[in-house]
């Protein structure tokens, strides 16, 4: 693995964080990357939450994995965030494995790696560690928080708990809590990492292996679930790779098998077994109505955000119904909502994609909050 | 119609909270935010409009009013905008009434099929009419329920909804529409705009 993470910019976190499991966790680091520049007068900062595979290198090139970060399509100079502009910052989320506190760094109190003794962590905890990192920044409020999928939950849960943390929020393409079908594909994915006897009950990493056959059908699961049907279709249909007819074999004669796994094996190279288990257990305990006893609405009770919601028409991951929901409770509150629904084949991808319609939605959306920014703080 | 949308802001008091449905681009949501300190909101169903809504910094929310009105709680605002699409949904009745749930009073404005110029097309040549204001054929034209002044006058009556304010327009003028004069108002009248609720 080609790791630098001693290069990563990292805080220590001393404020002891009480996770919902019940734990505490004390003097933990937390990774993190910045784009642009703060101002002086501090308001225009936005914050990204990353995704359950993603990292803090959002934009320009990721100096671990030396590929485009994650969200170049949208974040960098003269995008829709333009970092000319505005001043981007992503953290790692804790139990990732990009710097932050996770499965792979060593437990205290054993001297060796967490494994499964890491505790399992929540939303809300990713959350909660994140914002010392604003502290750290000396960022008092936020222009704008933004995060797609496990993202958006992040920035929900970031914004029911921190009230006064960001003057506007775009969510995307994600939910209030997780679904029965998602936490089923998150089963499908532990599962198939646990499968793998290398996985040896997490404790690979004493033996410095991945399990890497049962990580890498992980991914290929959620790569299925990125998709819609009729953008696989189209891209691959039944196309063939690189043959003229079928091989009567079990090797990867369609060009969407060879897809799945190539994605399924680059993953490995980046990515740590043990923190896909925490990080989707994190997302499947995702319901933002249950703390406040079912009530989405109270969730967001006294809201003076300004939020605007985006889904994507083929994303069966995190429906457009589901989004909805999320903007019928912010109405009920009382809040600041805009939603739109953005018409794409690109599945629940749409995010991290050109998808000109997106792009723009979010670049207006956050060159006006700008604006309305500085006038307010003007009065 | 510049004229509706100066009708409509002059029928509001400054200071209140009201949503516009069917917004459109948001020209009147940001006419009403200019001048009158009104805090609005839009729904639209048109995805190119929720984005110009979008990028004036109005606040949208991408929908169709006839499935999704049922969102917004209980008299959540102080006045709820319609303007020229009650005669295009499949059931205006039943839209008519979530409204007034939403909204303390309702501003509805209508393109009046009892102008003159509407009823002299029928009556003369036989055609369904074409005018500015009713500017599509028989087969392409959304409008499902057309209806006069006099018809929304007399819905308003038999319901027992409350009508506040009718004001007849027919290019720049503007007239009181009453009882008294309804016949003539709704013979020379383009657009009828009800204050209701």
């Amino acid at each position: 693995m080609n790791r630098k993470l001693e290069d990563i910019k990292k805080i220590k976190v001393s404020k002891p964080l009480k996770l919902d499991c019940g734990k505490t966790i004390n003097n933990f680091p937390l990774a993190y990357e910045t784009y642009g520049k703060l101002n002086k007068d501090k308001d225009n900062a936005i914050l990204v939450f990353h995704a359950l595979t993603g990292d803090q290198f959002i934009s320009e090139t990721n100096p671990v994995t030396n590929k485009d970060g994650w969200w170049v399509t949208a974040v960098g100079p003269g995008k829709a965030i333009d970092t000319n502009k505005y001043f981007v910052i992503c953290a790692n989320v804790i139990g990732g494995c990009m710097g932050s506190l996770g499965p792979r760094d060593i437990n205290p109190e054993t001297k060796q790696p967490y494994g499964l003794d890491f505790p399992v962590i929540t939303i809300r905890d990713m959350v909660r560690a994140q914002e010392s990192l604003l502290e750290h920044l000396g960022i008092k409020k936020l222009l704008c928080a933004t995060g797609g999928s496990m993202g958006g939950m992040q920035l929900l849960q970031f914004c029911s708990t921190f009230p006064d943390k960001t003057f506007s929020a775009i969510p995307i393409a994600c939910s209030s809590s997780h679904s029965a079908q998602n936490i089923a594909l998150n089963e499908l994915a532990r599962q198939a990492i646990m499968a793998d006897p290398v996985w040896d009950k997490g404790k690979y990493f004493l033996k410095n292996v991945q399990p890497k056959n049962g990580l890498a059908v992980a991914r290929m699961v959620g790569h299925i679930s990125y998709l819609s049907e009729k953008g696989m279709q189209e891209k691959f249909g039944r196309k063939l790779q690189e043959k003229a007819d079928y091989e009567f074999s079990f090797n990867a004669d369609f060009q969407v098998e060879s897809y799945l796994r190539h994605q399924g094996y680059a993953f490995v190279e980046r990515f740590d077994a043990n923190s896909v288990l925490y990080i989707t257990r994190a997302m499947d305990y995702f319901d933002l109505s249950k703390q406040f006893k079912g009530g989405l609405v109270d969730a967001f009770k006294g809201q003076k955000t300004k939020f605007l919601i985006i889904s994507f028409s083929s994303d069966w991951l995190y429906t457009t119904k589901e989004n909805k929901d999320i903007v019928i409770a912010l109405n009920a509150s009382g809040a600041d909502v805009s939603y739109s629904e953005i018409i794409t084949d690109k599945g629940h991808d749409s995010f991290l994609l050109e998808v000109p319609d997106f792009l723009r939605t979010l670049k207006s959306f956050v060159d006006s909050m700008y604006e309305k920014f500085k006038n307010e703080k003007r009065i | 119609m510049k004229k509706e949308f100066k009708v409509i802001a002059d029928l509001l008091p400054n200071n209140t909270r009201v949503l516009d449905v069917g917004c459109g681009d948001g020209s009147l949501m940001d006419l009403l935010r200019e001048k009158k300190n009104i805090e609005v909101r839009g729904l639209e169903l048109d995805q190119k409009n929720v984005q110009q809504c979008i990028h004036k910094g109005l606040p949208v929310i991408q929908g169709n009013a006839e499935t999704e009105l049922h969102q917004f709680p209980n008299q959540s605002f102080d006045y709820v905008i319609l303007s020229q699409t009650l005669q295009a949904f499949y059931n205006p009745e039943k839209v008519l009434k979530d409204l007034l749930r939403v909204g303390r009073s309702v501003i509805i404005s209508i393109p009046n099929f009892g102008y003159w110029k509407v009823r002299a097309k029928l009556l003369f040549f036989g055609e369904m009419p074409v005018t500015k204001t009713l500017p599509n054929t028989w087969y392409n034209t959304p409008n499902l329920h057309m209806c006069t002044i006099k018809d929304l006058f007399n819905f308003c009556d038999k319901k027992n909804i409350n009508i506040k304010k009718v004001v007849g327009v027919n290019e720049d003028q503007t007239s009181l529409i009453k009882k008294s004069n309804l016949e003539i108002k709704n013979l020379f009248s383009k657009l009828g705009i009800f204050l209701i609720g």
